[in-house]
């Protein structure tokens, strides 16, 4: 596919995602979309790492937790405004990602290893988070105050009481701004001489060194951008649900999520996260409708499903839903 | 939290900690033992360690609530039943969607992970459900600590099962043809090793190993479907410390997990004490990633 045609249908997809709220009224589908997106935010955060660096994280979470405790308790705490967390807790992400990562290539661990040492340090951090309750609040979580003043919409940054387009669609603009800040971050990344250093160093390391190369500087880049972005999300889920706790931070549901949905979207691919996330909701939420119409809602039923979808990509799609479709174009005779 | 000033505590106490810790540690070691012959051979971490080990805690636990069979004399049925299942799991699953990479055979795990724990919450719910056995109150008195016998049968099990893995592996052919494949796969299809059937039954033996865990903890831990994620990180943990694929570091390691972790929770707290088992595992992987017993390269 040519450039031109690719950016066309991104400036299409950004449109969409601009008028949603404008087409869609009702509320449960536009948190459905909502949702979606957060996960394709974290699957970008988690695909920088691992789909164009090839360094598979299993704890993800980390930093994703670490953002969302940074944005809270700065709030909490000390009053900070919203606004002035924000970069904080993004920071934060950078700054956790840096740790991990100097430590972790510092010390050259690859392949499974690395994706053992990041499962520990979010299980480390969840510990942390449950310990100090002096400054975390421990196992019962940080709550923060529910503005209900109209006039303090924007300074809280909360659009529970708010007028009603931004009660309505508030949040989701809010997901929608950091997956757009993230995904041109990650095009344009793709593109640089950054982006073609680290694809070198996941398809062969000692290669990629002998040309020269800086693996380890290339490696650094990524954990921290990755860190960030899920830093981000993070901030988003503190200001939405007002609440984080260290199974919620930390425990492995939302590590899970971010290694998912660019596996099975794609690769190394700037679509592949947001294709899995909307693929996955979408099967995810089809299956608890209709299991729940036969026999009551139970838990478990759309990660069952992930589970299944995971391996059989794996086994059958290599390059993930988006390799699909890019195999499918050529079939049609496109991009000659 | 006072991290200066670590309280003290009379030598009666601590060494009552650090024997329950030997017992804890056997349990570790226990689950850690299927775990490291699995990553000895196929070179693989399987994540789904832990979910194995809950569905065979449902196993003993619905094989005593419906039919009333004591959780050892289940030993006869879940641990056939585990070999079965692992090997199935290899050979129908694992082998055939991971094209043996190692990531994506990391992956693939943790894809059957994920089902087997929610397909135990869609059906058994979030409950948590525990064999109940006459014999669990009684023990031996230690004099600094008291140990129940599930706790006692435990540690005999993991002494047991560690020596009955390392006689199968030196002394009999098929112990011997594994070691062929974990030390020269190629080699060891040229001789006429049937290789697939040889991964299918290290998977099937670990299965089994994770089975008899089952069947020994089924006494004294509850079962509920998040019951695998709490012990697959202690496990790798054992596992990197013992050194992948010693059997020998995984008793020793399960130990070592077991004692420091009882002395974490007196000195800590209940709550702090878990930080040295996650800080174990970093600092073992960042400055000795072969473990006490684990052989360079690999």
């Amino acid at each position: 596919m040519s450039d031109t045609l690719r950016i066309t249908g991104w400036v299409v997809l950004a449109a969409l995602g601009i008028a949603a709220p404008f087409l869609i009224s009702s509320g449960r589908w536009l948190e459905f979309i909502e949702l979606t997106l957060f996960v394709a935010v974290l699957g970008q955060a988690w695909n920088i790492l691992g789909g164009y660096g090839g360094q598979y994280s299993f704890g993800h979470a980390v930093f994703f937790g670490t953002g969302a405790y940074v944005q809270a308790l700065l709030q909490f705490r000390f009053g900070f405004s919203p606004w002035l967390a924000l970069p904080f807790a993004i920071a934060s992400g950078a700054g956790v990602g840096a740790m991990i990562g100097y430590l972790s290539f510092r010390y050259g661990l690859r392949g499974s290893y690395f994706a053992l040492i990041t499962l520990a340090f979010a299980e480390a951090f969840r510990v942390l988070a449950r310990s100090i309750v002096s400054v975390t609040e421990g196992g019962r979580g940080v709550s923060l105050p529910l503005n209900q003043d109209s006039g303090e919409v924007w300074t809280t940054l909360q659009f529970t009481f708010a007028e009603p387009f931004l009660r309505h669609a508030g949040y989701y603009y809010m997901i929608l701004t950091v997956l757009i800040l993230a995904y041109i971050a990650v095009w344009r990344m793709e593109r640089s001489r950054f982006g073609a250093q680290l694809i070198s160093v996941r398809e062969n390391e000692d290669a990629a060194a002998a040309l020269g190369v800086d693996a380890f500087r290339v490696k650094m880049k990524a954990i921290c951008l990755s860190g960030m972005i899920a830093a981000a999300a993070g901030v988003y889920y503190v200001q939405k649900y007002l609440f984080v706790d260290p199974e919620i931070a930390y425990g492995p549901a939302k590590s899970v999520e971010a290694l998912v949905a660019p596996i099975i979207g794609g690769l190394g691919t700037v679509i592949g996260p947001l294709l899995g996330a909307a693929f996955l909701h979408s099967i995810g939420e089809v299956a608890k409708e209709a299991i729940g119409a036969l026999i009551g809602p139970r838990p478990g039923l759309d990660l069952i499903l992930y589970g299944m979808i995971l391996v059989l990509v794996l086994g059958y799609l290599p390059r993930g839903l988006a390799g699909l479709l890019d195999s499918a174009w050529r079939r049609l005779g496109g991009g000659r | 939290m006072d991290f200066l000033g670590l309280p003290s505590y009379s030598w009666e106490t601590v060494l009552g900690s650090a024997i329950s810790g030997v017992f804890l540690g056997s349990v570790y070691a226990l689950v850690a033992l299927g775990l490291t012959l699995i990553y000895g051979v196929l070179h693989i971490i399987n994540f789904a360690h832990g979910a194995m080990l809950m569905l065979a805690m449902y196993a003993v636990f619905f094989l005593w609530s419906a039919l009333g069979i004591d959780p050892y004399l289940a030993l006869l049925i879940v641990v056939p039943a585990g070999f079965v299942f692992g090997y199935a799991l290899q050979r129908g699953v694992i082998g055939r969607f991971s094209h043996g990479r190692d990531e994506i055979t990391l992956l693939v795990t943790l894809g059957i992970a994920i089902m087997i724990e929610n397909g135990a919450l869609f059906a058994f719910s979030a409950t948590e459900r525990q064999v109940q056995v006459p014999y669990d109150f009684d023990g031996i008195d230690f004099g600094v600590t008291f140990a129940v016998w599930p706790e006692i049968a435990a540690l005999a099990g993991s002494l047991v099962v560690t020596l009955a893995l390392w006689l199968f592996m030196t002394r009999t052919d098929m112990g011997h043809a594994i070691q062929a494949v974990a030390k020269e796969r190629r080699g060891a299809e040229l001789v006429g090793i049937d290789v697939e059937h040889i991964y299918g039954v290290t998977f099937g033996i670990g299965a089994a190993c994770v089975a008899v865990a089952a069947c020994l903890l089924a006494p004294t831990y509850a079962v509920s479907p998040q019951f695998g994620y709490l012990f697959v990180l202690i496990a790798f943990t054992v596992v990197v410390l013992g050194g992948m694929g010693s059997f020998v570091g995984a008793l020793v390691g399960g130990f070592l997990i077991g004692i420091t972790e009882q002395l974490g929770r007196l000195y800590l707290g209940e709550s702090l004490g878990l930080i040295t088992i996650s800080a174990i595992f970093i600092l073992v992987l960042l400055f000795r990633p072969t473990g006490l017993f684990g052989q360079a390269s690999g």
